[in-house]
């Protein structure tokens, strides 16, 4: 089998991919790296548990092979906040139990992360009434935009309170 | 003190402790690590020179395997083994089996079912090996794999009283009705995963599972090692709704493979193979009966089901279970009855009996209610029973009135008009519905072992586990209340099996079972630390570190470790026992395409004293959840040709997102129910489910003045039954 190499930045860190051409970033995150933060929930892009960071915009991981990435920078959960420095998004979903069993967590978290920044940029989504309008930030925007990342123990109404908290403590900021 | 739980312990000490933290709305104490992503799940514990294994799935419905082509796969890159042993499960362990599920993959029972594991060094190598592995079959031609197609035999005795035909006939007001709800998946976020590591005869196991007793029994019978030679750990489960009560095909595979290859082996099931190989909830066909005078009180009632298993699967999805003891009428007939088929093992899928029962029964009963002219929550109240019908037991506490009235307070409930299709917005029918919620409450043997250290710190210790159901918090909360302990001072360690056995967590029962083994661990520690102070136990007052007023760590020399037992008794015989609830929701139906969008919910329950509010409104919060789906979208498919299941993935088989999910209000009831346990607690895991999904078909018709008799009621189902969208 040919192997191929690349350099990724991830959290900040450069890490060389040097392995089978085949693999997903996600499993190169999770076996090669050790970093288990980032999950696997199906392996196809349907239910959003592996949701990371690419240059600031959250891809599905296990949708992409690691090689694709040489200079890429990740961001992955453990790049977003630890137990000891939590940020702020992530003590928002600990005070809202915005999560029950937490294996979609991580990834809803950095879903929510990136996905704040496209929501202050602008982007529209599928209910944003006008498209060149800058969108409201209202709940049905943020169901919307999150409705990638699956939750099965059912944390949605929790999930946007945590996320509609750090949205207003940011404005307050 | 005997173990078993015989008389009701109207103490209620916890309400006379002084911590004041039971109860409170406490933050999870591994939330951190979730949203760190620190947590370890099953398939992310570190193990040196682990190989990886993939499961091979058979392509064909029912018949044999004739014919592995070995060598073709042994030849790939990295590939180091290709098994197919006799032990390896060809089905998944019902909940609290304790004993090896049927075995041998050289028989296929059902699409999907794994035939072989491919062993290679890397997971990318594995999956490659795995698709390239061609297998030879003899195929059964004359399956049944159409539960419509199939016969039926009783499951059990009917359970019978009076004469329901006769109340039929000579009603004021009656409804014969037949219902279907279609299969469904647990779909846990977490696929099912294994890590398997000898140390001589010694397995230690990394898994994800619900009940580690049962389950070191059934590994241990699986592989025929001694049970003292297997060790599980699952310190933190990635959800499991039933799906990991028992062990399934990951566990075993695993297993076997490191055995032979002599290093750790991981198995990880696909999201598809978790679909096609892990329990489901059965179909059902179920046929509802009601009768009632002119007062609208229920003369009758009949809930006939019929569902369906493999062969020689003993279980049954026992749907009529809560219609026992719920609703009033002298005359009764309960039946379920069983068909065979070649379709995944059907098991425990979160509240097996009630979730799909109630919201059929439930859905009845608003029909009911229409027939006799009166307020679907009035008609509820007026046919509540004084004791357990035809048993004559008296229930242990029940706050369904109490629900029903707050619930209805809360949401609005005044603001419904009676009569569907009388609120139209745009091109959306708006209407609102109830239901109640019912789930039987259990006690179940438990174990745990509490520890006073020295130091004043606490320590509480079961193989437990924690789904993501509070676990860790809400047995933390146990003990700091009884010991007089700060939280922050109180730690938990659970989910490995050698510690004490608790309960399990399945049927709602984790909680309340091993909470109470923690309570009585707690009281021997308590009478030890009385007795140290020379006063009764009832003078006892700890708080914040201090007995009494002085330090606790002044009466300890060295650690107090108590091990607390609890065991079902007399109080399970002399009651009916059940957790109860409300459920409201206002639903919008599109008037021309039929599709359906839940607008707001509202629950109200009662299950006795709240251990944790925030991790019990969670609970609730998310069995709503699932009765959105069950309600709208969630659906097992099959080719009755093949037995293949066509929605074998999240993007085939329907669970809520985001979107499909409004802002949910909880109300949680102050209750004290001393008959089902020492805590004056009752199960909360899977109420939030029992009924809810009757509440939105209850919604649906007042949108739009379609019954549907059928769920998920998906908008095909709708589309031709609606009215003029602009005719009205």
């Amino acid at each position: 089998m040919a192997t191929t190499s690349a350099t990724l930045d991830v959290n900040g860190e450069a890490r060389e991919f040097q392995g089978d051409p085949r693999q997903t970033l996600l499993d190169f995150l999770r076996l090669d790296l050790k970093l288990t933060g980032t999950k696997k929930g199906c392996d196809h892009g349907q239910c959003g548990a592996c949701t990371v960071m690419v240059n600031g915009r959250r891809i599905n991981s296990c949708l992409s092979l690691a090689i694709m990435h040489d200079g890429d920078q990740i961001t992955t959960i453990e790049g977003i906040g630890t137990p000891e420095n939590l940020a702020a998004i992530q003590r928002a979903f600990v005070s809202h139990d915005g999560f029950q069993c937490g294996y979609c967590t991580p990834g809803q978290i950095c879903s929510a992360t990136a996905m704040l920044k496209e929501l202050a940029d602008g982007w529209p989504s599928a209910v944003t009434e006008a498209v060149a309008d800058t969108p409201a930030p209202s709940d049905e925007e943020l169901r919307e935009r999150m409705s990638g990342n699956l939750c099965r123990c059912g944390a949605y109404s929790n999930i946007i309170a945590a996320i509609r908290e750090v949205m207003q403590s940011e404005e307050g900021a | 003190m005997s173990d078993s739980y015989d008389t009701p312990d109207q103490r209620n000490l916890l309400d006379q402790t002084a911590q004041g933290v039971i109860g409170q709305p406490l933050d999870r104490p591994e939330g951190a690590l979730k949203a760190c992503g620190q947590a370890t799940y099953a398939a992310e514990h570190d193990l040196t020179n682990c190989a990886e294994g993939v499961l091979v799935g058979a392509t064909i419905g029912c018949g044999r395997v004739v014919r592995i082509h070995r060598d073709e796969v042994l030849a790939m890159p990295g590939v180091l083994a290709i098994y197919a042993d006799q032990a390896m499960l060809r089905r998944n362990a019902q909940g609290t089996a304790g004993e090896a599920p049927i075995q041998d993959v050289t028989t296929v029972d059902y699409y999907g079912q794994p035939v072989a594991l491919v062993v290679a060094e890397s997971f990318e190598q594995a999956t490659a090996a795995a698709k390239a592995l061609r297998v030879d079959y003899d195929v059964t031609t004359d399956a049944d794999f159409d539960p419509a197609a199939v016969e039926y035999e009783p499951s059990e005795e009917a359970d019978e009283l009076g004469d329901l035909d006769r109340a039929m006939d000579e009603a004021a007001f009656s409804i014969d009705r037949t219902f279907t709800t279609e299969a469904h998946n647990s779909a846990a976020m977490e696929p099912h995963a294994s890590i398997a590591d000898w140390d001589g005869r010694k397995l230690t196991l990394y898994g994800s599972f619900q009940m580690l007793k049962y389950n070191v029994k059934e590994l241990a019978d699986s592989l025929g090692v001694a049970e003292k030679n297997v060790r599980i750990l699952s310190p933190y489960i990635g959800g499991g709704f039933g799906s990991k009560l028992g062990i399934s095909h990951d566990a075993v595979s695993a297993a076997l493979a490191a055995r032979e290859l002599g290093r750790p082996v991981r198995v990880t099931l696909t999201r598809q193979q978790v679909f096609e190989t892990i329990t489901r909830r059965s179909e059902t066909r179920q046929r509802l009966r009601l009768a009632c005078d002119r007062q609208g009180r229920l003369t009758g009632i009949g809930h006939e089901a019929w569902v369906t298993n493999l062969p020689d699967e003993g279980f049954a999805e026992p749907v009529t279970q809560a219609t026992k003891f719920l609703y009033a009428g002298q005359n009764r007939r309960l039946a379920l009855s069983i068909g065979r088929v070649q379709l995944t093992t059907a098991g425990s899928v979160r509240a097996p009996g009630e979730a799909v029962g109630m919201q059929v029964l439930e859905a009845a009963m608003d029909e009911m209610a229409e027939a006799a002219g009166i307020d679907p929550i009035e008609f509820r109240k007026r046919n509540l029973p004084a004791e357990l019908p035809g048993e004559g037991l008296p229930y242990s506490s029940r706050m369904l009135t109490e629900a029903l009235d707050r619930g209805a307070r809360s949401f609005g409930w005044d603001q419904r008009h009676q009569q569907p299709c009388q609120r139209r917005e745009g091109e959306w029918w708006i209407g609102m519905g109830v239901a109640s919620a019912a789930r039987v409450n259990i006690l179940s043997k438990a174990e745990a072992r509490v520890t006073l250290r020295a130091d004043g710190g606490v320590l509480v210790e079961s193989d437990q586990t924690d789904l993501g159901t509070g676990s860790y918090a809400i047995l933390g909360q146990i003990a700091a209340e009884m010991l007089g302990v700060p939280i922050d001072r109180t730690d938990v360690a659970l989910g490995d099996s050698d510690l004490p056995a608790g309960a399990g967590s399945g049927g709602s029962w984790g909680a309340t079972s091993t909470g109470s083994a923690v309570f009585r661990a707690c009281e021997a520690i308590r009478a030890t630390l009385a007795h140290k102070l020379s006063v009764d136990v009832d003078e006892l007052r700890l708080k914040d570190g201090l007995a009494n007023d002085r330090p606790v760590t002044e009466l300890l020399d060295k650690d107090l470790v108590e091990t607390g037992r609890i065991e079902p008794g007399k109080t399970m015989k002399d009651y009916s026992q059940a957790s109860y609830g409300a459920f409201f929701c206002e639903a919008a139906v599109n008037a021309f395409t039929g599709e359906t969008r839940i607008r707001r919910m509202t629950g109200a329950f009662g299950f006795g004293r709240v251990l944790n509010a925030k991790t019990a409104r969670s609970q609730c919060l998310g069995g709503m959840v699932w009765g959105i789906g069950s309600a709208l979208t969630e659906a097992m498919e099959f080719d009755h040709r093949t037995g293949r299941l066509m929605t074998h993935d999240l993007a085939e088989y329907h669970v809520p997102v985001h979107r499909d999910v409004p802002a949910i209000e909880v109300i949680l009831l102050e209750e004290r129910d001393t008959v089902a346990s020492p805590l004056q607690a009752k199960g909360v895991g899977e109420l939030g489910i029992c009924g809810a999904a009757g509440a939105v078909a209850n919604a649906i018709y007042n949108a739009c003045g379609v019954r549907l008799h059928s769920f998920p009621m998906t908008p095909d189902k709708l589309v031709g039954r609606l009215p003029d969208p602009v005719g009205a």
